[in-house]
């Protein structure tokens, strides 16, 4: 059973956005990294990247699988999670502890068109 | 097989050689290069005798799996038996001693060759020349896009950027078309498994090159309204490519010209019997229609006035695409099987080798999923075990988990068989492709059936055994996962 | 019932499987194929030969041929290669394996091609090599391709015009057809022209600069501050390298490349008409996700024992389909052996000894052609086996005169020079019998 976070946004494409202010921190969910398996490796963007929704921002790489990352909103990249460079698999540790990257939105309204907890719940189990 | 740890490096020990170069006639050496261009230390390698790199790579080679060794059903791939007539004709020193720039005149032999298998593969294709200058099959991929391209390019026609690929197609035909600088576009497979024509038609315009199939499909069925797709593709002006992976089962009975092919490429590492070498050297010559021949890469080989062959370039080539004549040696080899095969068994490749599948699909279906029933071609898929083993609580969580077609595969391993291709094509889960070839007797066949059902079993009683699998192969399961997070490329990483 | 050796199937056994299949005849199993597709006629080929006959068509074949002592080398070399070598490599288990998917029975070919890697690395001074490419000409076009893949936002690659005429052409048809900008550093007096590439790389855009070692003047180009001003524009620095003279002159790594490719052929593996042969790709491990083709890595098993394994593999087609790094799927992995088995018999002694003779033959085959007074020099430049003149007698005339007379050189170039060359496998008395055939010229 994958865990769902609460109060978090879900993508169709299994990304995660947590809200703090005009800033989406975004990862990937639980679901996501379990169907992944081991996470080998983590190709990341660079501060000051910008991108727009939907937009590829980077992969996640397991043994026998290759999974892009697309940016749930649009915006410019602010922070990204170093950690992961050595260490992907703190993923599947934890997938939502383990943040991607940090964008400042330009249209923070796009985060509605996302899916609530609830809403992912369903979408995953159908 | 036994476990045997050494590196040749680890062998090595100041002051041994393997080599004699004779007397020495000369006495100047490389040293009066200038400073500035030459190397500061010599390069790391092993200082060994003879004696030592051959038993070094005999022992390595021990720790290996054939087709001399076993059965090797593995799907889409076509390990048939590599007779030894072409090895010996391969390794003919006249044609091992021939530079490919010397003049033609001094080569009219090895150009025959070529002119000679080109006539007979295009007899069994039913295209009308061929490209021996690919060296493999994905190779021979991308060489057929561009001759696709090229075609339209020569036209005029500069809006064809996209390619259709169907999604049950091998990894290599979406990215050949990336590579040629295609765009993919992806049809579905219907219920049945074959390429939905529903689903094709909206597809089609004038920005579409062609399209890439393989027939029989991946999942060993033959496209049968191919006529159909062949009409549509064309009717929008685009052409009919052909993924030759799969030909084995056609050899002998129908030929993808006559189906509406434009271009096709073969493996002749898989359907003409050439050895796989642990990852090539393969040769994937490229055969097109008569309206495309004049953008076959160049050099081709063709007849001069006089009637003697010479290596031609033509000014529609879509250019060079390898260093000279491709695989040579792997065309000796092909050309060797077709003349021992000839006219009078030529019919029985792919019938056999479709009885061979079939055989063993209907032998297993009980006791693997099977999720195409009807009438296989060279190959099949299985969708993994009926019964995997698992166990399940009351309301049906799975309390430990059941065996999967990885394990089954390893399994195999311990029973001394090749697994078969799993997790392709990725339509299903568990998907386990199965491929046994015409060159297996009824009672390898028979043994393997055997196996699969015990395995079966045991995977019913206690998927464990499987999981744990294999157990007495020279090693146990790599870890894959820290290979991969930690790579270890070379030797001299493994040691500092 | 047709009764061959490479069919196993007596009629009692199809009859067997028939009925487990439910099928009446063979015929009924292509029942899904629509009938005007199956092929009715016989089929256009040969009486099915026997093994001898299959022996005497080729000898007829090969007869054909005329065996010429070779002095043109242009991207295929008559190195020498010991007898090991071809035992070795026709071992059934490393002849007949598939690319070893299944690690646990695929030691013996993962070993080696790690071997190999490291090998490959040793000579170009590199920190990674993939498992090999088809050959130097194409692992030259992947190599264009992956600059563009690891510097973002270019557009365009430099590439030299000294290149061999199969590597520049072959790297022309894949730049086509995906669609990036080749521009062509022309040469200044036989090497690369260094003014050129300082103005090129000013333009802007430039993701791959990709220039020879030893170029098709087989002069030794001095690349020395070739890196500086490529990083300095953000590109990357691609050479392309003769791995046999890599024993002995300045390797990508000391002169700051960061990917290196060639044809390893010049490792002992026999002309053959130009194949099979074996293309290498090596690069700095920053650039390592970018790499095309397989690699083989080391790891343990679950017993914990040294083992090697295919890894990396998001990389691939079969994982990543149209976004993979190549489309290259089967390789030349037992060419790689032939060059793996070749480099620890020569071990660095025998490098070093095959490039001496090579130099000190062809120093004294071009002397010796100088002198005859047929020729002038080119080219004051310093070269390894390889070089150019230019004839004063018809230059194809003079070559069919000597295959005539039993030897393959004075290849006419596009230029109008003639190329030779002499590697350790020629002796004092072939080349005076060709410079005497030369003078009757």
């Amino acid at each position: 059973m994958s865990k769902i976070n609460e109060g978090f946004f879900y993508s169709e494409d299994h990304e995660w956005v947590k809200v703090e202010g005009n800033v989406a921190v975004i990862g990937i969910s639980d679901y996501a990294q379990h169907e992944l398996g081991d996470i080998t490796y983590a190709d990341l963007p660079e501060e000051g990247d910008e991108f727009s929704a939907n937009d590829e921002f980077g992969a996640l790489e397991s043994v026998k699988a290759s999974s892009e990352l697309l940016c749930p909103v649009s915006g410019k990249v602010v922070e990204v999670n170093a950690e992961l460079e050595d260490a992907p698999e703190k993923i599947n540790d934890d997938a939502y502890e383990a943040w991607v990257i940090k964008v400042e939105m330009s249209d923070p309204s796009e985060v509605e068109s996302l899916m609530d907890a609830a809403a992912y719940k369903e979408y995953i189990e159908k | 097989m036994k476990y045997y740890d050494k590196l040749i490096f680890e062998l090595s020990k100041e002051g041994r050689t393997g080599f004699s170069l004779g007397k020495n006639e000369w006495t100047e050496t490389s040293d009066s290069l200038p400073s500035a261009l030459r190397r500061s230390e010599p390069a790391v390698l092993p200082q060994v005798s003879e004696v030592d790199v051959v038993r070094h790579y005999t022992n390595l080679s021990q720790m290996n799996f054939g087709v001399d060794t076993g059965f090797y059903p593995l799907g889409s791939c076509t390990m048939k038996y590599n007779p030894k007539i072409n090895e010996e004709i391969a390794s003919m020193k006249g044609f091992q001693g021939l530079h490919p720039l010397q003049p033609a005149s001094t080569v009219q032999g090895a150009l025959e060759v070529y002119s000679g298998i080109e006539k007979a593969l295009s007899a069994i294709t039913g295209m009308s020349r061929f490209t021996f200058n690919p060296c493999a099959g994905a190779h021979g991929e991308l060489t057929g896009l561009m001759i696709m391209r090229q075609h339209h390019l020569l036209r005029g026609d500069l809006k064809r950027t996209k390619v259709i690929v169907p999604d049950s197609a091998h990894g290599t035909n979406p990215a050949s078309a990336a590579v040629c600088g295609l765009q993919v576009v992806v049809v579905k497979s219907n219920a049945d498994g074959l390429v939905d024509v529903s689903d094709l038609k909206p597809l089609l315009s004038d920005e579409i090159a062609g399209i890439m199939m393989t027939n029989p499909n991946t999942l060993g069925l033959f496209e049968k309204e191919i006529k159909e797709i062949a009409s549509l593709v064309h009717g929008c002006g685009g052409l009919l490519y052909y993924d030759g992976a799969n030909m084995n089962p056609l050899i002998g009975v129908a030929r993808p010209g006559d189906m509406g092919f434009d271009i096709m490429h073969l493996n002749l590492h898989k359907s003409f019997s050439t050895p796989h070498g642990g990852g090539g050297p393969g040769s994937g010559p490229v055969g097109v229609c008569e309206k495309l021949a004049n953008c076959l890469p160049a050099p081709v080989v063709a007849p001069e006035e006089d009637g003697s062959l010479a290596q031609a370039f033509g000014k529609d080539a879509c250019g060079r695409v390898s260093g000279f004549m491709g695989n040579f040696g792997v065309i000796l080899r092909a050309y060797s099987y077709i003349l021992m095969l000839g006219r009078q068994n030529l019919g029985f490749v792919g019938r056999y080798s479709v009885l061979a599948a079939n055989y063993i699909k209907e032998s297993l279906k009980e006791w693997y999923k099977l999720p195409i029933a009807s009438v296989c071609k060279h190959e099949f898929v299985f969708d993994g075990l009926v019964n995997d083993g698992a166990v399940k609580d009351a309301e049906g969580n799975v309390v430990k988990e059941g065996a999967t077609t990885l394990d089954v595969a390893k399994r195999l391993l311990d029973y001394g068989f090749h697994a078969p291709t799993i997790y392709f094509p990725m339509l299903f889960h568990q998907s386990i492709m199965i491929e046994p070839t015409e060159s297996e007797s009824v009672e390898t066949l028979d043994a393997f059936i055997e196996t699969m059902k015990v395995i079966a079993q045991e995977a019913a009683q206690d998927p464990d055994i499987l999981k744990g699998a294999p157990h007495c192969t020279p090693i146990s399961r790599p870890d894959e996962t820290t290979a991969a997070r930690n790579p270890l490329l070379k030797w001299q990483d493994s040691v500092c | 019932m047709a009764t061959f050796q490479y069919f196993p199937h007596t009629p009692e056994d199809v009859r067997k499987m028939l009925d487990r299949v439910g099928a009446k005849s063979l015929d009924d199993l292509y029942c899904d194929v629509p009938q005007d597709l199956v092929h009715k006629e016989e089929y256009d080929l040969p009486d099915a030969m026997s093994e001898q006959e299959v022996r005497d068509f080729f000898e007829s074949l090969d007869s054909k041929n005329q065996k010429l002592t070779v002095f043109v080398g242009q991207g295929s070399y008559d190195h020498y290669s010991p007898a090991v070598i071809p035992f070795i490599t026709s071992r059934s288990e490393f002849l007949t394996a598939y690319t070893p998917y299944q690690a646990e029975i695929s030691q013996g070919t993962l070993r080696y091609i790690f071997e190999y890697q490291s090998m490959i690395c040793s000579l170009t001074g590199l920190d990674v090599s993939n498992a090999s490419m088809y050959d130097g000409p194409t692992a030259a076009a992947e190599a264009v391709r992956m600059s563009l893949a690891c510097t973002k936002k270019k557009t365009r690659v430099l590439v030299s015009s000294t290149l061999l005429k199969n590597v520049l052409e072959t790297v022309e048809t894949y730049s086509k057809f995906y669609g990036l900008q080749l521009d062509y550093l022309p040469a200044d007096n036989g090497t690369t022209s260094y003014a050129a590439l300082s103005e090129e790389l000013a333009k802007g855009g430039v993701a791959g600069v990709l220039v020879p070692s030893v170029n098709r003047y087989g002069i030794v180009e001095d690349l020395g501050s070739f890196a500086e001003p490529i990083h300095a524009a953000g590109a990357m620095f691609i050479e392309y390298c003769d791995p046999s003279a890599l024993a002995v002159v300045r390797t990508p790594g000391e002169l700051g490349a960061d990917i290196a490719v060639g044809d390893g052929q010049s490792l002992g593996i026999p002309m053959c008409f130009g194949g099979p042969y074996v293309g290498f790709m090596a690069c700095r491990k920053d650039h390592v996700r970018k790499l095309p083709g397989r690699i083989v890595g080391q790891t343990v098993d679950a017993d914990g024992r040294r083992v090697f394994c295919l890894t990396l593999q998001a990389r691939e087609q079969h994982i990543r389909r149209e976004k993979a790094t190549s489309n290259i799927c089967s390789n030349e992995s037992l060419m790689a052996l032939y060059t793996t088995v070749y480099l620890s018999l020569m071990g660095p002694e025998g490098m070093k000894e095959v490039n001496d003779r090579s130099y000190a033959a062809a120093h004294y085959l071009y002397e010796q052609l100088l002198s005859t007074g047929k020729f002038e020099k080119v080219f004051d430049k310093p070269f390894l086996k390889e070089f150019v003149l230019k004839p004063l007698v018809d230059a194809e005339n003079l070559m069919i005169k000597l295959a005539d007379g039993g030897f393959f050189a004075a290849l006419p170039t596009e230029e109008g020079y003639v190329s030779f060359c002499a590697t350790e496998r020629r002796t004092k008395a072939q080349i005076d019998a060709l410079v005497a055939l030369v003078k009757e010229a």
